[in-house]
């Protein structure tokens, strides 16, 4: 009983520093996510282009992404953007988590673009539509509907994976709740802290794809 | 066949894909307010002689010539050329996440740059000319298969085309449901408008066409009047396939 009012007594009493750390996770999320959603949109439709080359670069991309772990990715990133082009952590970090994330979200986007039924596409163009048009109002709206549980998805998987940019001393949730435990030479409550902080934003971005979804199915 | 100027002159269209020879030297004429009905079995090439027309399909050789213009890939903006060949397919295509006034209207403002008032307006007007103006406001979904095709055909006329295409509008209905498209069709055909028609439907063909054209492995085996075609087929393989089929 006292280890559990003990962790009450650390959660409280560290509301202050977590709530700093919580604003960077999102801050640092908020900002990757987007960049990763564009990396992904981008690469997605080189890989639907019928354009060889362009579907190379893709895959490359893809590749590198998949084949290496992200605190790899994160530190080539951080050690090669701070001293090439003096980035400050803060965005080296996005950078590191854009650049995986958007790789993922690529393929999420590449597959729902060709889910849409090829039916959809013939009857823009019959219209006089171009397929740049056809593409912008009739398939990608069509695609980011069917993307959402799994983009969702993707979009907590980057959340979390933000933990790891701590690596590079940033002082996000985990960051916080590392100093904090060492500081205080009490690991256990510290990091069940942040576990609870974790749980709280994966639970109310559920809920908000959830209600998204419910939305969108509205039409169909 | 009427003395109209002709609306689609085609000569000698062939088609590949890839080592499939689908279309072989076909030749055909659509005159302007004509209805040409393309029959023949499944494969025979009907399906992509129509989306030659409106070059969905790019053909491989020949002249496709449309109001006494001869279109090529090279020279021609097909976007262009598509906005004056209207199509209507087998499985309706509708756009699912637009209201059936907001498919309607998205070609004329996406393409024409026409205003959102006037696009509704005009909208309004064709769909209640095929019998669904209280329906402007519902997602597709929401609508039987003969609803679906007749909003898809009103879609079409929203771009004005001087043509229309339609490939087996009809196929994909329950049987109730496919007197009301095809009376939609009639009362185009009636006004005017220039049809090339691939359907299975032989009493649309004989009561509505103007022209039919029998197709069988890639080649135009034979094209008449309606009467004269159904009644009396020249051809040893047209009468195996009308008997085939009656
Ligand atoms: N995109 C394509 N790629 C390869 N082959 C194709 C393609 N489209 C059609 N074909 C082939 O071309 C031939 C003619 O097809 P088409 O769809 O024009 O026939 P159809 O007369 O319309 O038949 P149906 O009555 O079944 O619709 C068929 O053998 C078909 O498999
Ligand atoms: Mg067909």
């Amino acid at each position: 009983m006292s280890g559990i009012k003990h962790f009450f007594d650390v959660f409280i009493n560290s509301l202050d520093v977590f709530i700093e750390g919580f604003k960077i996770t999102i801050n640092l999320s908020v900002a990757s996510l987007i960049i990763a959603f564009i990396i992904g949109l981008f690469f997605a439709i080189l890989k639907i282009s019928n354009v060889k080359i362009l579907q190379w670069i893709a895959d490359a991309y893809i590749w590198v992404v998949r084949g290496t772990p992200l605190i790899v990715q994160i530190f080539v990133l951080y050690y090669g953007l701070t001293e090439i082009i003096l980035l400050d952590k803060f965005w080296a970090g996005v950078a590191g988590l854009a650049f995986h994330s958007g790789a993922y979200i690529a393929e999420i986007i590449r597959g729902a673009i060709q889910s849409i039924d090829k039916g959809q596409t013939e009857a823009g163009r019959s219209l006089g539509m171009t397929s740049g048009l056809t593409m912008r109002r009739i398939i990608l709206p069509q695609a980011f509907r069917r993307a959402v549980p799994s983009l969702g998805n993707q979009f907590i998987i980057g959340i979390k994976d933000s933990s790891l940019v701590s690596f590079i001393g940033m002082q996000e949730l985990f960051g916080v709740a590392s100093t904090q435990g060492s500081n205080n030479f009490d690991y256990l409550p510290f990091y069940l802290t942040v576990a609870v902080y974790y749980l709280i934003i994966v639970l109310v971005l559920t809920v908000l794809v959830n209600m998204l979804e419910k939305k969108m199915a509205q039409s169909d | 066949m009427s003395e109209n100027k002709e609306m689609i002159k085609v000569e000698k269209l062939n088609k590949s894909f890839g080592k499939l020879h689908v279309l072989k030297d076909i030749d055909m004429t659509v005159k302007e307010s004509d209805v040409v009905v393309l029959i023949g079995a499944s494969g025979s090439g009907k399906s992509t002689l129509l989306r030659c027309l409106n070059f969905l399909e790019i053909k491989n050789d020949g002249k496709i010539v449309i109001e006494g213009e001869q279109i090529e890939q090279r020279t021609h903006d097909l976007n262009k050329v598509r906005e004056r060949v209207g199509m209507v397919f087998q499985h309706f295509n509708l756009f699912p996440h637009k209201t059936v006034l907001g498919n309607i209207i998205e070609a004329p403002t996406q393409v024409k740059g026409i205003k959102k008032e006037q696009a509704i307006k005009e909208g309004k007007v064709l769909l209640d000319k095929v019998g669904l103006g209280d329906k402007y406001n519902v997602y597709p979904s929401t609508l039987s298969g003969g609803q679906k095709q007749r909003v898809a055909i009103a879609r079409a006329l929203a771009m004005k085309p001087d043509v229309m295409l339609f490939d087996e509008p009809t196929s994909a209905l329950d049987p109730e449901l496919v007197g009301e498209v095809l009376s939609t069709m009639k009362d185009l055909a009636e006004e005017g408008m220039t049809m090339v028609v691939v359907t299975h439907e032989m009493g649309f063909a004989r009561e509505v066409g103007d022209w039919v054209v029998y197709m069988h492995d890639g080649k135009i085996v034979e094209s008449g009047r309606p009467k004269e075609l159904f009644d009396n087929p020249k051809e040893e393989r047209t009468q195996e396939f009308l008997s085939s089929i009656l």
